[in-house]
């Protein structure tokens, strides 16, 4: 890895695509969300009391590889998926962001998000932490390769389930 | 008000009639505090109830902290190499000894006052302890171990009864399907994987034991996991010609002094070992060898009762051992009537390569757990389920008769295995003084 050179990356195009990212989210219009990502592309959950592991050594929240990444979005939209039906509001705030390091077309990046996700007569679900990301330019676009979103949360506890993407 | 109308009840909560086939359980118990409180003194004080596994502490001085039956509990590997289950309280005051999830200990220093204890619990040392009087015996101060504290094939149990019979025996027929899991290890040994799955579900907790073990909600509840399943080739059609000793068809079964499993043919595969497409062609060489490896080992047959057929287990109360797609251990306790707190691991045998780990883990985060397909969803219909209580006075009575009319097997999707269990709370809850 080499230090950051600006000229391989700028913050504030690595912020666009972050904003970029939430606001697809937010507003649940996954496919569009999936097509920020790369073709290979994984997003990974850790566990709340191990979160600098590895997901091939410890059971994990979600480890999703593209293949199983594809099948969530088509679970989310389906008014089968129980969790997030009807789906739940949500509001991201992403601060922080830093490139943190780049290798060739990977840039490494990393970001603060508070989630808040709201659902019918339930007390508000508040999701705080960190992500690292994998970034990878493809053809001039900035791709999201690799996502990884670590919870601060000692347990899930009052948060229950991650049945949305965080 | 009748708090028992429509002709149930006779004044009780779980009213059957084997005569009339019905069999019911009125939602107050969902609901109460009252009842609640009984719970905790009457089957949380008095049964077996897990602790934690014996790969939690492998090594003298390796510890974990958790909640069991409501009481703050260290899980300790000594220095002698034996496992204990110490209260932790300070005998001082009371303040909580141990304050981190897990670790390697020399001894537990009391934060408040400094009093400080072995591994095994005793008392070594007190600050100004020339300021105690004759009365006050050191010896006498150590940390208090669970009243009982045994094992079963590395699942180590607690009970604060002195005179509740032992482990084995409480087991009863809990034990061949706990044996059916352990044995897919060639050491027999199996191991908790690190990372922790702790969740709280706004329900009651007895609605997990149900769940745990509810095949009948599998095509409502669970519509999208099933679609994924399809959309990766795999046959989830239950398939034909078992028999013999594999059961033929999904059954729920009475294990004995409220234990429950269904007993199901395999047609989701199983790390150990039974190949679907999920895993991958590069897998299915691999798969192939730790069949053969179970076939050496224990024989044609066996090999197939435990690679070819699914269990979900309940050991009365509250811990369900779930091996199917992987294995996770799961354990959850009240902390009001409508809120339960939820601990879940994933076991393997300790021998697995890191590969077949990785097919184990992947395998288990499709189903399982609080970001995998099913998990999220049974938690979603706990929850709606609760708020359908809020009605308990108007709407009394849920229904369980499912399969009462068979005169053969009951089946994983009737409710027989479910009335075990409700039975067995109905013993100790309800015993006629």
């Amino acid at each position: 890895m080499n230090t950051p050179r600006a000229s391989a990356v700028s913050r504030a195009e690595v912020e666009d695509l972050f904003y970029r990212e939430a606001e697809l989210l937010d507003a649940w219009k996954l496919d569009e969300w999936l097509g920020l990502l790369t073709e290979d592309a994984s997003y990974f959950v850790p566990p709340n009391d191990k979160p600098d592991a590895d997901h091939r050594f410890t059971l994990f929240t979600i480890a999703d590889d593209i293949v199983r990444l594809r099948e969530r979005v088509i679970r989310l939209k389906d008014p089968n998926c129980h969790a997030e039906y009807p789906p739940s509001r949500t509001r991201r705030m992403i601060s922080n962001v830093r490139v943190v390091a780049t290798d060739g077309d990977t840039i490494a990046a990393t970001a603060n998000f508070v989630i808040y996700r709201f659902r019918r007569h339930a007390a508000p679900y508040v999701f705080v932490g960190h992500y690292n990301y994998q970034l990878k330019r493809q053809g001039g676009m900035l791709k999201i390769a690799e996502r990884r979103a670590v919870l601060d949360a000692e347990e899930l506890g009052s948060l229950g389930s991650v049945s949305f993407i965080l | 008000m009748n708090k028992h109308q429509n002709g149930h009840g006779n004044g009780r909560l779980v009213a059957e009639s084997r005569e009339n086939m019905t069999f019911s359980v009125n939602r107050e118990v969902f609901v109460s505090r009252e009842i609640l409180e009984r719970e905790q003194r009457t089957l949380f004080d008095q049964c077996w109830i897990y602790v934690g596994h014996d790969s939690e502490v492998r090594n003298p001085g390796d510890f974990r902290t958790r909640w069991v039956a409501g009481r703050p509990i260290i899980f300790i590997r000594g220095q002698d190499g034996t496992a204990r289950c110490l209260i932790n309280s300070c005998r001082h005051r009371g303040a909580t000894v141990c304050r981190e999830r897990e670790g390697t200990a020399r001894n537990f220093f009391c934060m408040y006052h400094g009093w400080t204890y072995g591994l095994d619990g005793a008392l070594r040392g007190v600050p100004g302890e020339e300021a105690y009087p004759p009365s006050f015996d050191k010896a006498k101060m150590g940390l208090v171990a669970a009243p009982r504290f045994e094992n079963y094939r590395d699942f180590w149990f607690l009970n604060f009864d002195p005179g509740a019979p032992e482990l084995v025996t409480y087991l009863a027929g809990a034990k061949e399907y706990i044996d059916l899991v352990v044995d897919q290890s060639p050491s027999g040994r199996m191991e908790i994987i690190s990372g922790t799955q702790e969740y709280d579900i706004k329900a009651n907790w007895k609605l997990l034991v149900e769940n745990s073990v509810d095949d009948y909600h599998l095509i409502a509840t669970h519509t999208t996991w099933l679609n994924y399943m399809r959309n990766s080739g795999v046959n989830v059609a239950p398939p034909k010609g078992s028999g013999l000793l594999l059961p033929t068809k999904g059954l729920g079964k009475d294990l004995g002094n409220g234990h429950l499993t269904t007993d199901n043919p395999n047609f989701r595969g199983r790390p150990v070992a039974r190949w679907i497409s999920v895993y991958g062609e590069e897998a299915k060489a691999d798969i192939d060898a730790i069949r053969a490896e179970l076939v050496q080992r224990v024989g044609e047959a066996r090999a197939a009762r435990i690679a070819d057929t699914n269990r979900n287990l309940v050991v009365f109360p509250n811990l369900v051992i779930n091996d199917g797609s992987s294995v996770t251990v799961r354990n959850f306790y009240p902390v009001a009537p409508d809120h339960m707190r939820v601990t879940a691991w994933a076991l393997g045998p300790v021998e697995e390569t890191e590969a077949q780990r990785a097919r184990r883990l992947h395998a288990f985060l499709t189903f399982y757990g609080p970001g995998g397909f099913a998990t999220p969803d049974d938690v979603a219909a706990l929850e709606a389920v609760q708020q359908g209580f809020a009605a308990w006075r108007d709407v009394q009575w849920n229904d369980l008769s499912r399969g009462m009319a068979r005169n053969d097997d009951q089946l994983d999707t009737d409710e027989g295995h479910i009335r075990v269990f409700w039975r067995r709370w109905s013993e100790l809850m309800e015993t006629p003084a």
